[in-house]
């Protein structure tokens, strides 16, 4: 079946997922009250598969990241669920556990290279730190390996400018190197948290495109956190549409980008600047602002911005929290309008302005 | 980097002279506001006759234009031979800040004298203060709001309250008078009689250690605070970097940064001002030397420990940028 699929689809991947992350909360206590930054999060990821993890800001997809590398422990943080990451649970486990994990097997590059490189080290040390903890080597020989790793994500000069500091290299160059700092130790999943943005184009799809040869040649596993859905939609094979800190819409791709049930995610469909769009169509950005993470809204998360909420008996959007249930095997929905009457509403009302 | 040093050095000489020219203004415009001849603070007495008093103006050059007076006695510093007043001529080698009639002697050999004993007390007392300090607000920045850091942050703000002439007697009273450990404070050269010496000087760094320690472990504790929530500490656990190399070289490699600069600058200052602990622990220092100069009106004296006090901020701070240029690159481009 696969071999009769055009080269540039990767065929579907089976088979155990590396990560799975299952009912997931967490939970910072702050003066103002409970911010339930992740409330019940489910989702895997297979080896070789990139996931794509969307949503506005706030709603906690760089906190999804940060506890799949434990980084709140230690932390008021209160994390529960689990993170199933090759048979253990990342969640149970103590912070001399994760350590091992961190940097090993899961790395990430993370959302603001320049605040993210400590401003008094070299670039090139803080890489090759990075190889030295998990790896019994000297300095030289780890010297030589991060010259490796600065060439390979395309640093020109490479081993003159292994004793620059971050704030001698430009935006772009910064991303690379935290990139070669996350792939240092060939870890077999990598976070990258918006990993493009404040990028231009041109640098963005080399960066996307480096993400993606790493994950060809390792079979690794990738997260891709962005507000992008273009980068979805060029990089992905799966998607997680997150909003307040719940997953309202995942599946593969092409089944999420053609044919969206979720109102939330045709919401961020319709406000995706598209190259063959007519200007003249406008964006329809989601009218009104994100949830309080502290008051979560009774029933539907999404309910106080959601235009179809009348179209549920009995007021069913405000009183009852939606399961997130399949409508294909593989593409699951929370929302309380049937499966039928979704796709009618998205054949008649959305499609048309998309 | 060398330009950098460079810039600096040219900063530093600047300051120096615009010291040189104030105090020396200084030594001009006081005598006048006495309403007194500059003689008088010069040689220390009243001149008998009008007649005199024009006379030893022009032996000494008062009677000259301000400019060539400023000149003089800058170039007076590289050396020249005086009059003790005793009618013997002395060699005033350089450093020669003058000759002080009251205590018959060089103000350079006065000084000389009082160095050691000045930085002896600063020295050890900012190693103490520096390493006690950080190490407080180290341990309260780690566990903020627990009880080791209410009880390094309680115990700061007591001592930050107690002045030096509260717990120098204080210890005093314990150590030497009481518990008889220490015996009472005679100054020794630490080349000399290197017990005597530390016998001498280890209360003076603790008390002095202690009002400062206390300022330092706040500024730690709060440089750290803020450091530890920067994106680049999670980073370096994001790493599998241990606890300890986070904390330490992550952590206050950072954190210290902004503090070696208000070190340099705390040091440098105390040169010459560490009055009330010199005259607590009855040491003769530069504080020492400059309060009796000021009660006996010592202007030659004044105006030596001036010079050194400043020379001793203007170097400390220079070395200080040097040195934050080489930890923080992102100073010296
Ligand atoms: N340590 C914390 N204490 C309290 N609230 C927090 C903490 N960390 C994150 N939050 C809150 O959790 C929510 C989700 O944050 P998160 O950083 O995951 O958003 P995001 O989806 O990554 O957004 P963006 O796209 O802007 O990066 C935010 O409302 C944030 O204020
Ligand atoms: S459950 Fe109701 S409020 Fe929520 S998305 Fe569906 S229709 Fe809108
Ligand atoms: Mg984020």
């Amino acid at each position: 079946m696969s071999t009769a699929q055009p080269v540039t689809v990767r065929p579907p991947l089976s088979g155990e997922p590396f990560l799975s992350v299952e009912d997931l909360k967490v939970h910072f206590p702050t003066d103002d009250g409970l911010v339930k930054s992740v409330d019940g999060l489910t989702f895997s990821v297979r080896p070789g598969e990139i996931v794509g993890i969307v949503g506005e800001s706030g709603s906690g997809k760089s906190v999804t990241a940060q506890a799949i590398l434990g980084l709140h422990k230690g932390s008021r943080a209160q994390v529960s669920g689990h993170i199933w990451l090759g048979g253990r649970d990342l969640v149970a486990a103590t912070e001399n556990e994760m350590r091992q994990v961190r940097g090993d097997d899961v790395a990430m590059i993370f959302q603001d290279p320049l605040s993210s490189l400590h401003p008094f080290y070299s670039v090139g040390d803080q890489i090759a730190e990075a190889y030295r903890v998990h790896n019994k080597v000297s300095a030289k020989d780890a010297r030589t390996r991060t010259v490796e790793m600065l060439e390979k994500v395309g640093i020109p000069n490479a081993s003159s400018r292994y004793d620059d500091s971050p704030h001698q290299f430009s935006g772009g160059m910064r991303q690379r190197a935290m990139i070669a700092m996350a792939l240092i130790c060939k870890p077999r999943l990598l976070i990258a948290d918006e990993p493009t943005t404040a990028l231009d184009v041109t640098v963005q799809a080399q960066i996307l495109e480096l993400i993606k040869e790493l994950r060809d040649e390792l079979d690794s596993a990738v997260i891709l956190i962005t507000h992008d859905l273009g980068v979805v939609a060029e990089t992905c094979d799966q998607v997680v549409v997150m909003y307040g800190g719940q997953c309202v819409e995942k599946g593969p791709v092409d089944q999420l980008f053609d044919q969206p049930e979720m109102p939330y995610t045709w919401g961020l469909l319709g406000s995706m600047p598209r190259m063959d769009r007519v200007r003249a169509t406008r964006l329809l950005p989601i009218a009104g602002s994100p949830p309080s993470l502290i008051n979560v809204p009774k029933g539907c998360v999404f309910n106080p911005r959601c235009r179809y909420s009348d179209r549920v008996e009995g007021r069913k959007c405000f009183t009852v929290h939606p399961a997130l249930e399949p409508s294909t095997p593989e593409h699951e929905v929370r929302c309380h309008i049937p499966p039928a009457e979704r796709q009618q509403i998205l054949l008649t009302e959305i499609r048309p302005n998309l | 980097m060398i330009r950098f040093i460079l810039g600096r050095f040219a900063g530093m000489i600047l300051v120096l002279f615009i010291v040189s020219v104030v105090t020396f203004g200084i030594f001009q415009i006081g005598p006048i506001f006495a309403n007194a001849s500059p003689v008088f603070y010069y040689i220390g007495k009243a001149p008998a006759t009008p007649q005199l008093v024009a006379a030893l103006e022009h032996r000494y050059g008062f009677d000259q234009p301000i400019p060539v007076q400023y000149f003089n006695f800058i170039g007076g510093i590289f050396g020249k031979s005086i009059t003790d007043g005793v009618s013997q001529t002395v060699q005033c080698p350089f450093p020669c800040f003058g000759y002080s009639f009251r205590q018959n002697e060089l103000v350079s050999v006065l000084i000389g004298r009082a160095i050691p004993v000045s930085v002896s007390i600063i020295v050890g007392a900012a190693v103490l203060w520096l390493v006690g300090g950080v190490a407080v607000g180290t341990a309260s920045a780690l566990r903020p709001g627990t009880f080791i850091d209410r009880a390094g942050m309680t115990g700061a703000l007591a001592a930050v309250s107690l002045p030096i002439f509260f717990t120098g007697p204080v210890l005093l009273l314990i150590f030497v008078y009481g518990l008889g450990w220490l015996p009472t404070i005679q100054y020794a050269s630490l080349l000399d009689d290197p017990l005597r010496w530390l016998q001498s000087v280890i209360l003076p760094w603790i008390a002095l250690a202690f009002l400062f320690a206390a300022l330092y472990a706040r500024l730690t504790r709060s440089n750290m605070l803020e450091t530890m929530g920067e994106d680049y500490i999670r980073t370096a656990r994001a790493k599998g970097l241990d606890r300890r190399t986070v904390i330490v070289k992550h952590g206050l490699r950072a954190a210290l940064t902004p503090i070696v600069t208000i070190f340099g600058i705390d040091v440098g200052t105390l040169i010459g001002t560490t009055v009330i602990t010199e005259s607590v622990f009855n040491l003769r220092g530069l504080g020492y030397l400059s309060i009796q100069a000021v009660t006996q009106q010592d202007l030659p004296i004044i105006l030596g420990v001036t010079i050194v006090a400043a020379l001793g901020l203007v170097i400390a701070n220079f070395v200080v940028d040097v040195l934050y240029a080489f930890i923080d690159p992102r100073v010296a481009v």
